[in-house]
């Protein structure tokens, strides 16, 4: 036993190191992006910055509290948990606040709590609960149906709230279930399908068409046995074909306009800069005027005044662009890839299985809001408003992200005590 | 526990970094590679604001203030700003309807929502008065203000010209000018536009989305500041200038002084006239297009610059001076009048009774038709020039250098040149050598195909007092300080035609006044020379013309005063320009009956009173 250290000579401090500077740097640039001379005292809590720090010192209470907790307590209790997020996330629907458009809020004084950041943890401590089952193969039908509805329902849920981009969020778990053992064809699948997506609004359909049949005959004569079912091969060959010819009417008939809109601005086929695509091109008109080395801290002309919207939440990532330039950008990049494969590395060092199916929950979830966000802010993923971990201004996000962050470091804690 | 998947971790890490390449290639491209993003965000938040300069102030010659600025006010607005207002109070308060104001934000809007238009241009102080009280109703427009050009007399309104916006050729051509700026049109505010119009300034002011300001750029860093306009010192005497044009009123025509030794222009009036307060301001385009439109008095028409007529017997100046130089015609010289000049085929130009024969000097003064015809003649059939094309050639020459027939280049513009005929254009009229000094014997009384402008007629009474040379006329003489003199102007013009053949001719103009075809413009107190003369008018009554300078010695004014369908020179210019003259030099009037009646003849609407005959001696 090496307990007797105590549990601060055996957290990863690289990673809480690579955290506590993620925090910072969002900090900073919330700071900066609602900067004011006339109110740029750090604690004003009429300003976001004020209120953020407040936050952070919440935030770091929580990750100290999770820290003495049990590690045990978070598998055993996982399913509890679970269906307690659930609960709120119904109840949200009923008693909630509406912003902007879904309805995911509890009022509590001042603050709004949105459940289904929360309800992301729960998800990926349920998930790992289940996949860590010794009966549990995912390679049956019956446990990838389950795995499936862990991730499925609280997706469901929340979309019923309105709250589309949170909802999407949910499905990043398939890499998990790749890494359970899942055929590489399903999360190849969700990378390709939007790709198939995208080109079929662009490209004509029939020459699609005919680049699948090109694809499928290819795949026939080259594959390996063991995939060599002229009847499957034909199905998903349909199945695209269909999927190609439906876009279209999808795109065009089932998205709400403000989501169709924002495809056709990612497409280029919307250049109506005052209407939807104005986002996209004052956060593209931010990070490109940063340059090099940037315009220096709090010297960002456009975040600072209020050119683009959303900047301290989902468009933080333009103050940093605008103020730290390419350096600070790549810089900020490099933080979270170092983030992401130190998770995942430390993951596979796990011992218990419960622990490393939560490592690769939470690096997924990480990843994609990460991927999303500034692939958003760069303009190539449509807006989707999701929060940057650790750096968006806002509670709920803040302390969800870091009660998911925590509980990894606790379980990672205490690996060389489980035999 | 087997780790079957444990490989899998490359896969999923190898993915996480291609996305993170993928997005560090775009950031590199976004950020370093194109230009366009940072220009825009320039273009975002940057407001080059101008900071448009007071333009120079004109004085007259005896330091009077003529043309200044008055704070005027552009009601600005931004139709984003805009909050539903009570649109009856301000359309009544700027005086538009509903609809148009509708229209005008409307337009407004398609510009841009977010940046100032102008929404009523130039209010002036006074009617700012009222909306300044109740402007915190309307969000979204506020004031900015700029200048009214102002004019003490409302006189001379063609030589000041006016100013407006310029137009899109003007800021196409030259780089300096923006929409919105104003820029000379006409007159002096055109052709001294570059010293009049300062240096603008720019303040560049940080604008955030709101388009509320944020302060100046870098601390105004780069902001320039800007340079007021120069003042001008004009040659004009604003009394004189008045009074020409009382004198002028309802009357068409026009009056030009300049003073000989140095070609400052003391007045030059043109009539019909305006105010040029019409053409100042928001009212500018309506009043102009009132002007354009009056066909009957034509006020946009600078008679003294552009009417061109046949100087008449005043020619006949030329005549004596050209002849004297040609060595065909001496003081002495003597022809007899019987009555006209026989043309050879039964037809003669007239002449009007009197002594006969006549010397040069009394020619001049009971301006003699037969005496000038008979010296034209001469000239044109002079021997040495081998033939009449040559002769005429000479002549030709020798009265251009009297500045008439062409531009004088005086420093506004519109001038015109008048014509002395060429040649080529008889032999196209007449035939190659089938023209005569008898064809054009008309030119030696100032009638057929020449054709004069008033100010060219003024400057011809100049260069005589000034015995052979002038200056070109103009009307600024300082610029900056009253000292400061302006050297476009500094260059002597000298007539082919020697000192000495002068004095006989200015001797006639003296005796044309004290005893004369031209006594009425008589002054007790002062030495007047002159000269009657009367364009035949094919379309109506004949001009009246009259050209004078004064003292004979020393000589202060020079004249030139032009009444249409008046009538002989003697009826209405002659005492015209004697009243200018008395009121120059003397600075007041005593010949108040005469006075009178000059500024109440109607000659425009009213009857003719008087046909200017004087005693016994006939005009011209």
């Amino acid at each position: 036993m090496r307990d007797d250290k105590g549990i601060f000579y055996r957290i990863d401090w690289v990673l809480v190191g690579l955290y506590l500077a993620l925090v910072f740097i969002g900090w900073l640039n919330i700071y900066a992006s609602v900067y004011n001379e006339t109110h740029n005292h750090i604690l004003d809590l009429s300003q976001k910055y004020g209120k953020q720090l407040i936050f952070i010192i919440a935030a770091l209470f929580l990750a100290l509290g999770i820290l003495i907790i049990d590690p045990k307590f978070f598998s055993q209790f996982a399913w509890f948990i679970y269906g307690f997020f659930l609960f709120l996330l119904v109840l949200v629907i009923f008693s909630g606040r509406e912003i902007s458009g879904s309805r995911g809020w509890f009022a509590i004084g001042g603050f709004g709590i949105q459940p289904a950041e929360f309800a992301k943890m729960a998800t990926v401590l349920a998930l790992a609960k289940y996949l860590s089952a010794l009966d549990v193969s995912i390679a049956r039908f019956r446990s990838l149906v389950i795995a499936s509805a862990i991730i499925l329902i609280p997706a469901v849920i929340v979309l019923l709230q309105h709250d589309t981009g949170s909802a999407i969020v949910f499905l990043t778990l398939v890499i998990v279930l790749y890494r359970a053992g899942l055929t590489g064809f399903i999360p190849l699948a969700f990378i390709l399908f939007p790709i198939l997506g995208v080109l079929a609004l662009v490209l004509p359909k029939l020459m699609m068409a005919g680049v699948l049949l090109v694809a499928a005959g290819i795949f026939y004569l080259f594959s390996n046995k063991r995939f060599h079912s002229v009847v499957l091969i034909s199905l998903v060959f349909l199945g695209s074909v269909g999927f190609v010819f439906s876009v279209d009417y999808s795109v065009n008939h089932i998205l709400q306009p403000h989501q169709r809109n924002r495809i056709h601005v990612l497409l280029g086929q919307d250049i109506d800069l005052k209407g939807a695509g104005y986002n996209v091109n004052q956060s593209l008109i931010a990070i490109g005027s940063g340059r090099f080395f940037g315009k220096g801290f709090l010297q960002g002309t456009q975040t600072k005044y209020n050119f683009v919207p959303e900047q301290s939440t989902d468009f933080i990532f333009c103050t940093i662009g605008e103020e730290w330039g390419f350096v600070g950008s790549a810089l900020l990049l490099l933080l979270y890839l170092g983030l992401f494969t130190r998770i995942i590395l430390r993951a596979e060092r796990q011992r218990s299985r419960f622990s490393r199916f939560y490592g690769y929950g939470l690096a997924s979830i990480l990843f994609f809001h990460f991927a999303i966000n500034t692939g958003m802010t760069l303009g190539l993923v449509p807006v989707i408003g999701i929060p940057l971990p650790f750096i968006s201004y806002g509670g709920s996000s803040l302390w969800a992200f870091t009660i998911l962050f925590f509980i990894f470091i606790r379980q990672d804690s205490y690996r060389y005590d489980l035999v | 526990m087997k780790r079957i998947y444990a490989d899998r971790k490359y896969i999923i890490i190898g993915f996480f970094l291609l996305i993170g390449l993928l997005y560090l290639a775009r950031l590199f491209y976004v950020q370093i590679l194109v230009d366009k993003y940072i220009l825009s965000a320039n273009n975002n938040v940057l407001r080059y604001v101008t900071q448009y300069p007071a333009r120079g102030l004109v004085f007259d010659r005896y330091g009077k203030l003529l043309v200044y600025n008055e704070a005027a006010y552009d009601l600005m607005v931004i139709p984003r700003q805009v909050k539903n207002p009570d649109t009856s109070v301000l359309c009544n308060l700027i005086g538009i309807s509903k609809k148009e104001f509708v229209n005008r934000l409307q337009k407004a809007r398609n510009y841009s929502p977010y940046r100032p238009s102008i929404f009523e241009a130039q209010i002036t102080r006074d009617n700012y008065g009222f909306l300044e009280e109740k402007l915190f109703l309307f969000q979204g427009f506020y004031v900015q203000p700029r200048t009214l050009r102002k004019y003490t007399y409302p006189v001379a309104a063609h030589t000041f010209g006016y100013i407006g916006e310029a137009g899109p050729d003007v800021i196409e051509k030259n780089p300096y000018y923006r929409a919105g700026d104003y820029i000379g049109i006409n007159g002096i505010e055109k052709s001294y536009e570059e010293i009049l119009r300062g240096k603008k300034g720019m303040k560049i002011r940080v604008f955030d989305v709101l388009n509320r300001d944020k302060g100046s750029f870098r601390d105004g860093k780069y902001d320039t500041t800007s340079v007021a306009g120069t003042d001008l010192y004009s040659s004009l005497d604003a009394e004189l200038q008045e009074y020409g044009e009382l004198l002028m009123t309802n009357k068409k025509g026009s009056i030009v002084a300049i003073e000989p030794q140095t070609g400052e222009i003391l007045c030059v009036v043109t009539s019909p006239s305006y105010d040029p307060n019409l053409l100042a301001g928001n009212i500018r385009k309506k009043n102009y297009t009132k002007l354009l439109q009056d066909t009957v008095f034509v006020p946009l028409f600078n008679r003294a610059l552009m009417a061109i007529y046949p100087p008449g017997s005043t020619f006949k100046l030329v005549d004596a001076l050209v002849g004297q130089q040609e060595g065909v015609l001496f003081p002495e010289t003597r022809y007899g009048c019987p009555g006209g000049f026989p043309l050879g085929n039964g037809k003669m130009v007239g002449c009007h009774p009197h002594p006969s024969p006549l010397d040069l000097n009394g020619a001049i003064q009971v301006s003699c038709n037969t005496y000038f015809c008979r010296v034209f003649k001469t000239i044109i059939e002079k021997k040495t020039y081998g033939n009449t094309r040559q002769a005429y050639e000479n002549w030709r020459k020798e009265v251009m250098s009297f500045g008439l027939g062409k531009k004088l280049g005086i420093d506004i513009p519109g001038e015109l040149n008048g014509n002395i005929p060429t040649p080529a254009y008889y032999d196209r009229y007449h035939g190659v050598n089938r023209w005569r000094a008898m064809t054009i014997i008309s030119l030696a009384i100032g009638q057929g195909e020449i054709g004069i402008t008033p100010i060219q007629l003024a400057n011809l009474s100049a260069l005589i007092s000034n015995r052979g040379w002038f200056y070109t006329p103009h009307l600024i003489r300082a610029i900056g300080k009253t000292d400061s003199l302006n050297k476009a102007f500094g260059t002597k013009h000298k007539a082919l035609v020697d000192e000495r053949y002068f004095d006989v001719v200015i001797e006639g103009m003296a005796n044309v006044v004290t005893g004369g075809t031209g006594v009425i413009a008589r002054i007790d107190s002062i030495t007047v020379g002159g000269k009657t003369g009367t364009a035949q008018n094919p379309h109506g009554k004949n001009h009246s013309i009259f050209l004078a300078f004064a003292p004979v010695q020393n000589t202060r004014i020079a004249v030139s005063v032009v009444v249409e369908n008046s009538g002989y020179g003697s009826a209405w210019a002659a005492p015209i320009a004697s009243l200018i003259i008395e009121k120059y030099l003397n600075r007041s009037v005593k010949r108040k009956d005469l006075e009178e009646r000059m500024i109440n003849g109607n000659l425009i609407n009213g009857k003719l009173e008087n046909e200017g005959r004087q005693g016994n001696i006939l005009p011209d």
